[in-house]
């Protein structure tokens, strides 16, 4: 897993509630064995215009002021829908590190910290400051720091953000989750002969 | 101390569960397609990892095959090269690996989610995972299901187990009884359009209650199935004799004296009296009508008497936007009347709704009429279990007779990956999940509605009430 510590980039806003994965990545571009090549993808059917090549100059991510963003700011219940894991493939080979919003899908939230995108829960009323200031600043920037759960705007104000404590540990070094599983295969073996035990009907299949 | 069945599933899965850790969280079944599965066999092969344990997981082709058949068979030429890719390397993962894989022409195939009920995969009590976010179907039989991401598909493969924070419950009460052709498709699209698009997130959702109660295995699996359009991690519906009934017999479900004593074990799971729910909702469905969905999420939803909203009525700005922006891409008119909507397309089908007593509904709209001129209509079975099942009691001629297209299963149209798919601006009445931008083909406009209802509008050429059809 990429690690992630702390990250001072460029806000890309996109004012959207239920953004969902169809959106983020669309199903033509599933058709694929390959973990790469999905930069192109983010977003198409709302980036360009019809042949997913020109750019869509009404599209927000188009614009000049949030070429080079690193942290996209987001509305509430983002990435529901699908559990494409291709969506945080191209959130992040387009750029983003980051994605900040009022919530999250919990399938796509997971999908993040397995692919070094840091998901950041605000609240509302935080996340819709936060819009207006980047809508009304070109070249706003803000910074996150995960060891401190924070995200300090160009002011110095400080938002708090909540984290699970594993995954921010996990996250802070760049873990191996499924070493670490596998480093307690031990525990896992006593659990499957307990579980033939007292389900066999499970272990049946063949 | 009262347990919810939730709680019980999820303590009797635990391994290793120490403070300041996530839980290390064992899993009986794991199902596996070719869309989400490639990346994470090659990720197994590059760590040089084995598959922990190839007898719990079953593979099936599902979003990329072809609906169509040439001969009777399916063949690669019918789909283009990336979804024939996608096809062969899981094909070539199922060997390399030794799991057991339902091939496209292998008389068991289906959808991910209709195949692992019907072929007893699927059992109370289990922890059942696959990449794949409809998994919360498998909830109806009163088993911990849920979709996972393709690292998270890597992880189960290697290690047989996920790392898990454990979620909050919540219950769902459902009273009240559906009137005739009213579904379960209803009920959930309504339960989203009253609760919201992510009322369930970080929630495993227990849907309880005499409406529940009395639903069919189908109508269960229907309403799990959309667990996930209102945000939960998962559905699930206690286990009870309707359960054990649908069970017995399927060919990977226990046999004789096993079944028995996993029948009293089953019967343990529901939720004890008094259990404690994080969060407890509760709808009435007396006189619930057919649902429309007129929006870009499975919330923005109507009765099929009502009428398209107008934004202009939406106090709150972000969603007054969103509204504005559905209508706009669906193409309406605020104050549209809902049965003045035409369709060009109808799509009977998904893992929603293509089991057998979906197409037993549609067909009862269907008989002895025509497809209204103009309308394209397809009948995607399931699984080719309930294509051979339906050919069998004469469904498959209502259907062709009426001018609909039967199809072989798969998940075609709902995801459009297959090549059937919706061209830009081409209206669709669908008895899939999702009515997102661009979801069934790019441009594509999708009305979510029940069998019954997607059967009607193929007939009308527009939406109408079934209740007086």
């Amino acid at each position: 897993m990429e690690p992630f510590t702390r990250l001072k980039g460029l806000v890309a806003p996109l004012n959207r509630t239920n953004v969902n994965t169809d959106e983020i990545t669309p199903a033509r571009f599933l058709k694929t064995i390959s973990r790469t090549g999905f930069a192109q993808a983010l977003f198409a059917n709302w980036r360009y215009l019809g042949d997913d090549q020109t750019p869509n100059p009404d599209f927000v991510l188009n614009q000049p002021r949030y070429q080079g963003a690193t942290i996209l700011l987001a509305g509430d219940n983002f990435g529901c829908g699908s559990s494409r894991e291709h969506a945080p493939w191209a959130i992040r080979e387009y750029g983003f590190r980051c994605v900040i919003a009022p919530s999250f899908a919990d399938i796509f939230y997971n999908n993040c910290f397995n692919n070094g995108i840091l998901p950041v829960t605000l609240p509302e009323p935080t996340v819709l400051e936060l819009f207006k200031e980047v809508e009304a600043t070109e070249g706003y920037t803000l910074e996150v720091d995960l060891e401190a759960q924070t995200v300090t705007t160009p002011e110095g104000r400080v938002f708090q953000f909540p984290i699970d404590a594993f995954r921010k540990q996990a996250m802070l070094q760049g873990l191996d989750n499924i070493g670490w599983t596998l480093s307690h295969l031990d525990e896992i073996r006593a659990f499957e002969e307990r579980r033939q035990q007292e389900a066999p009907w499970v272990f049946s299949l063949k | 101390m009262p347990k919810s069945m939730f709680e019980k599933i999820w303590e009797a899965h635990v391994v290793r569960d120490v403070p300041g850790e996530s839980t290390i969280l064992y899993i009986d079944r794991h199902l596996v397609h070719e869309a989400t599965s490639p990346q994470a066999f090659a990720g197994l092969k590059a760590a040089g990892r084995k598959v922990r344990r190839p007898d719990a997981t079953i593979a099936v082709l599902d979003h990329n095959v072809p609906t169509l058949q040439v001969r009777g068979r399916r063949v690669l030429e019918l789909v283009d090269q990336a979804s024939a890719l996608c096809i062969t390397t899981m094909e070539q993962h199922a060997r390399e690996f030794g799991i057991t894989l339902f091939d496209m022409n292998d008389e068991r195939q289906g959808i991910v989610h209709i195949i692992g009920p019907e072929q007893g995969l699927t059992l109370p009590g289990m922890t059942i995972v696959c990449g794949d976010s409809h998994t919360s179907t498998h909830g109806a039989v009163g088993a911990l299901a849920f979709g996972i991401g393709t690292s998270e598909i890597e992880h189960v493969l290697a290690t047989q187990c996920l790392l898990q924070k454990k979620p909050r419950s919540m219950n769902i009460r459902i009273e009240g009884s559906l009137g005739p052709g009213i579904t379960a498709k209803d009920i959930a699209l309504y339960m989203i359009g009253r609760l919201g698009t992510g009322v369930g997130t970080g929630h495993v959702v227990e849907f309880s209650g005499s409406a529940v109660r009395s639903l069919s295995m189908e109508g269960r699996m229907t309403l799990c199935n959309m667990a996930i359009e209102a945000g939960a991690r998962a559905g699930m519906v206690a286990p009870d004799e309707t359960t054990f009934a649908y069970l017995k017999g399927r060919p990977f479900a226990p046999k004789g004296a096993l079944f028995e004593k996993a029948v009293e074990a089953w019967k343990q799971l529901p939720s004890d009296p008094g259990a404690h729910f994080d969060t407890v909702h509760e709808i009435n469905i007396d006189g619930l009508a057919p649902q429309v969905t007129w929006g870009t999420n499975p919330g923005m939803v109507v009765d099929v008497t009502g009428r398209v909203p107008d934004p202009a009525d939406e106090p709150d700005p972000q969603k007054r936007r969103a509204y504005e922006r559905a209508l706009e891409y669906m193409g309406l008119e605020p104050g549209q009347k809902i049965t003045d909507i035409r369709v060009d397309t109808v799509f009977i089908g998904s893992c929603t709704n293509s089991r057998l007593e979906d197409l037993r509904l549609a067909a009862q709209m269907v008989k002895g009429r025509h497809v209204a001129p103009g309308v394209r209509a397809l009948v995607v079975p399931g699984s080719m279990q309930v294509r051979r099942m339906a050919e069998e009691e004469g469904l498959a001629d209502i259907f062709r007779e009426a001018g609909f297209e039967w199809r072989a299963s798969g998940c075609s149209m709902c995801i459009a990956m297959n090549g059937d798919r919706l061209s830009e601006g081409e209206r669709c009445a669908s008895t899939s999940n999702r009515n997102f931008e661009g979801r069934q083909g790019k441009g594509g406009r999708t009305h979510l509605v029940s069998p019954p209802m997607a059967a009607a509008a193929a007939i009308a050429g527009h939406f109408v009430d079934i209740r007086d059809f």
